[in-house]
């Protein structure tokens, strides 16, 4: 197992260079669907690293069990259970933010994000490995999903977090609240992104 | 049977294939995980209820007395007295139960009825909750609790723009939906792009009007006797 990671690495990792959206492009629904104000993007990310967390702690200490051709079944029945607690969680201490979030609290079942984490990581490493690649890729989510809310937001609305951050002459965009605005700043920061890291690799 | 028995290394490789063996783990796994989703559902169940209970107390005012007289009772410090209350009506030897808060002014007086009801949708259940005066003769409010219509089209129900068109609608005639501008006191105009959530929403009510009308007329008389 010496090829394998190690969990300052994976941490590492989990934030830019394998960064789950920029890098991966994983769990876009989330990205394009609950990134038009910074709160309900940031709730996102963190119901999906409660659930990332779980996911691969658990399957980590299970994974000397695991029958290859019934491990996906295992990550499934996992992570439906902790989405379904991360749901009523904040069904219960944060209702008006679950109805915002409404269906895409639910729909993290089926985030290839964590699921991708599970099978790349956590049933092949022991449990620290396995959190610490959670923390790395959650955190690396949390800013992916934050970038494209901070501009939503702050282009469509002229609000950050709630706060009134440009003039009020400003004329809010409202295409960038708006589904296409999501497409528009992801495309454009993902662009940036790869002209950045391909002009260092040079 | 004893075909199957004489090999033991066979044996075994039988006992090594069953489905039920090999699954071990996703049972176990599967009546673990689903102990512990209804603890948590037992913990947690009452608290997400009361939210919703209360959801629904904060709208009173507001479907009541619309927005501005809504405000200025806040402002006051003033507070309906609400009491949820069930009313059973019997539609063809099926009973069945309407949702219904009472609301009273401070001094007594009835202020209205607000009702929570929910009916298909286009694409899911729709849960509405209906504003009537005291002696129900007209709307006074519409609000939508939940609703899983096609983004962009069919959730523009739950704008004020839209469900403002109930308000002051006399419950006389049926409410019937028209496309391009309502003409008639009764009529409603569509959500563009959105008929069918419109015509739910619609039928919804009117059907909790024919219902409720006279039980709910008998329950504020009674009350005052």
């Amino acid at each position: 197992m010496a090829d394998q990671p190690t969990p300052l690495e994976r941490f590492i990792q989990g934030i830019l260079p394998e960064n789950p959206v920029y890098r991966q492009l994983l769990g876009l629904c989330p990205t394009l669907a609950v990134t038009n104000s910074m709160k309900a993007a940031v709730t996102m990310a963190a119901a999906v690293a409660f659930v990332l967390l779980c996911a691969n702690m658990v399957t980590s200490l299970i994974r000397n069990l695991l029958k290859p051709h019934l491990r996906i079944v295992v990550f499934t029945l996992t992570i439906a259970t902790f989405v379904t607690i991360a749901d009523r969680l904040l069904a219960a201490y944060m209702y008006q933010m679950s109805k915002t979030l409404g269906p895409y609290i639910p729909l993290i079942i089926v985030n290839c994000l964590i699921i991708c984490r599970c099978e790349v990581c956590a049933s092949k490493q022991p449990v620290f490995t396995a959190i610490s690649d959670a923390a790395g890729q959650s955190l690396g989510y949390g800013l992916a999903l934050a970038s494209v809310a901070g501009v939503r937001e702050i282009l469509g609305t002229g609000m950050f977090f709630g706060f009134r951050v440009l003039p009020a002459t400003w004329p809010d965009w409202a295409v960038m609240v708006l589904p296409p605005g999501a497409f528009i700043t992801l495309g454009l920061l993902l662009g940036a992104v790869n002209w950045y890291s391909g002009r260092g690799a040079k | 049977m004893a075909e199957t028995d004489k090999d033991p290394a066979e044996k075994k490789n039988r006992f090594q294939n069953n489905y039920i063996l090999q699954a071990w783990l996703c049972i176990s796994l599967a009546l673990i995980f689903g102990i512990s989703l209804a603890a948590v559902q037992a913990a947690l169940g009452p608290v997400i209820i009361e939210n919703k209970l209360n959801e629904t107390k904060e709208k009173v005012p507001e479907l009541l007395l619309g927005g501005e007289a809504a405000d200025k009772m806040a402002a006051s410090k003033q507070a309906f007295k609400i009491t949820p209350r069930s009313i059973a009506v019997e539609k063809n030897g099926i009973k069945k139960f309407y949702s219904v808060f009472e609301a009273r002014f401070e001094d007594g007086r009835l202020g209205g009825w607000v009702t929570k009801v929910d009916g298909q949708g286009y694409a899911d259940k729709i849960e509405l909750l209906l504003g009537l005066d005291p002696s129900i003769e007209t709307i006074t409010g519409l609000f939508i609790l939940d609703q899983k219509e096609t983004p962009g089209l069919g959730n523009k129900i739950i704008e004020t723009k839209w469900r403002g068109q109930f308000a002051g609608k006399s419950t006389r005639d049926h409410l019937k939906v028209v496309k391009g501008g309502a003409k008639v006191a009764n009529e409603i105009d569509a959500v563009t792009g959105a008929t069918i959530s419109s015509d739910s929403v619609v039928t919804i009510i009117n059907k909790t009007i024919t219902d409720l009308r006279q039980p709910l007329k008998d329950a504020g008389r009674m009350k005052k006797e």
